[in-house]
């Protein structure tokens, strides 16, 4: 082996050390395994986390005092911490005070939060953003609070959440790599215990063709939403 | 008491003494409003008959837009009653919501929903607060629009229409919903000098309808022409009304004159 290394070109080289096609061939089908969880992830934080941060951000509009108390409280802590901290603290924690969670809804559920917390501003934001003239005639005619929210205001301010949520929503996302410190099998995990077994960094390339391959159909949806919501009707 | 029927006046006086017989659609008693310690409306007494246009000037600042917000309660008055219908719409048990359908609202800004077409502007509160089937709302939205002249644009969005006819649209949408009295803040204040006379002259139509209106407006000249009262405010108190040529051709008060002569020149 020694002897191969020595003879080789840096070009060979590098090849063997990434691209190596009898490592690739052995661990692929770990390494789609972990794709399947990373995709499953991705979606369900995606999609439960900007949901509850709309959730939230609707409740902010009613302004019941101590209900908007703690929603600013939840959201304002949630940005602030590194979910990497939440993760060690819920999957350590939690299992002494009787409540033990697998690694893969650790996960789910803290990045869920992170990103309904940052959500949530940002819809409140948007909420704001609507002139209050558009409040006014809505509920002249008749329309109800919860109507004139969901009807006039909401598809307003929805049109400007659209870029900085998508990459809000893609950056959190990508958390889901924290998963690898409590043991999850997502793409990452499986490349670094295939990484640690194999002795070659292979597995590690193989996992961030995975997340260009993973991500890049959200940055390109990304950018469509964003060139779609500025351009209608301008 | 006979009356010569064949006289237009007879006819008017009529019509008049039916009004009377009939009291005021809209009625404001003893109202008040203050923000903290600003007091902007100081007691209001007002009443306005069914089919009347009452028009209501004073400079800025004088509570005009306050008293008609108060007027659907977008504003809630500090004290005093608003009776619509015979109905005080400030009791506690009143539904507002079923009460501001009653109530038309026209803006200086239009407020059209941007996100929607003219048509969608206007079926809105036609599916959601009257609970018209989608088929029976956009009958009754598209009259709507005719009647402003505008059923060619029901499918254009706001950002395609015209100031005139975003006001247009915007008397449409609140038409539709069939109320008992029209409040204008300032329908053409916004809107350039060549495209206030379309939404005049919708105005006008509204009122050879037979809607009951109360305008906030600086149109001296409309006003003269149309209203069939004027109300002059000032720091937050009505200070003198009457019939347009009364009050435009011989202000009693002082500060009538003295804001007459303001915006004549
Ligand atoms: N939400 C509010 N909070 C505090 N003060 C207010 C509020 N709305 C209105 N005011 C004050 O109330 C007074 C009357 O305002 P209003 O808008 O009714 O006047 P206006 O007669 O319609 O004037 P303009 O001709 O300029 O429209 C003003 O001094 C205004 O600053
Ligand atoms: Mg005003």
């Amino acid at each position: 082996m020694d002897e191969a290394a020595t003879t080789m070109t840096p070009g060979e080289r590098f090849i063997e050390t990434y691209f190596n096609a009898a490592v690739m061939e052995r661990y692929l089908p770990a390494i789609l395994d972990g794709f399947v969880v990373t995709l499953q992830l991705a979606v369900l934080v995606v999609v439960s986390g900007i949901l509850l941060g709309l959730a939230l951000a609707c409740l902010r509009a009613y302004r019941v005092r101590p209900l908007n108390v703690l929603i600013v409280c939840f959201a304002d802590i949630l940005r602030a911490l590194p979910p990497l901290v939440l993760i060690l603290i819920a999957y350590f924690g939690l299992p002494n005070v009787g409540v033990s969670l697998s690694a893969f809804a650790v996960i789910w559920i803290v990045l869920t939060l992170a990103l309904a917390a940052f959500a949530e501003e940002i819809f409140w934001a948007g909420i704001l953003s609507v002139a209050p003239g558009q409040w006014q005639a809505a509920r002249s005619t008749g329309l109800s609070f919860t109507q004139t929210l969901l009807s006039v205001i909401l598809p307003q301010a929805v049109r400007l959440t659209v870029p900085p949520l998508t990459n809000r929503a893609i950056a959190v996302t990508k958390s889901t790599a924290l998963g690898m410190v409590i043991g999850l099998s997502d793409v990452l995990g499986a490349a670094t215990t295939a990484q640690s077994f194999s002795g070659s960094a292979t597995p590690l390339m193989m996992a961030a063709i995975a997340y260009v391959i993973l991500f890049l159909p959200f940055v390109v949806v990304a950018r469509w939403l964003e060139s779609r919501f500025k351009w209608r009707h301008a | 008491m006979t009356r010569p029927s064949t006289s237009s006046i007879a006819a008017d006086r009529l019509v008049s003494d039916a009004r009377a017989e009939r009291g005021s659609i809209l009625e404001l008693i003893a109202l008040h409003k203050s923000y903290g310690p600003l007091d902007v409306l100081k007691g209001i007494d007002l009443k306005v008959k069914p089919g009347e246009m009452v028009f209501l000037i004073g400079p800025s600042g004088s509570g005009k837009s306050t008293l008609l917000r108060c007027c659907n309660r977008l504003e809630e008055p500090t004290s005093g009653a608003v009776i619509v219908e015979g109905e005080d719409i400030t009791a506690p048990s009143v539904d507002l919501n079923k009460a501001r359908r009653r109530i038309g609202m026209v803006f200086q800004s239009f407020n059209l929903y941007p996100h929607k077409t003219a048509l969608g502007n206007v079926t809105l509160a036609l599916v959601k607060v009257s609970r018209l089937s989608r088929a029976a709302a956009r009958e009754k939205a598209m009259a709507a629009l005719a009647d402003v002249g505008l059923a060619d644009k029901a499918a254009a969005y706001p950002a395609e229409l015209s100031g005139g006819q975003q006001q247009r649209v915007a008397i449409a949408r609140a038409l539709a919903l069939e109320p008992k009295v029209m409040l204008f803040d300032e329908p053409t204040s916004a809107l350039d000098p060549e495209l206030v006379g379309d939404v005049l002259d919708v105005m006008r139509k509204v009122r050879a309808a037979g809607m009951t209106m109360l305008v906030v407006s600086h149109e001296m000249r409309f006003a003269a022409e149309a209203a069939d009262r004027v109300v002059f405010m000032d720091g937050g108190v009505i200070v003198e009304e009457g019939p347009p040529s009364a009050v435009f051709g011989a202000p009693r008060e002082a500060r009538t004159q003295a804001f007459l002569s303001r915006v004549k020149h």
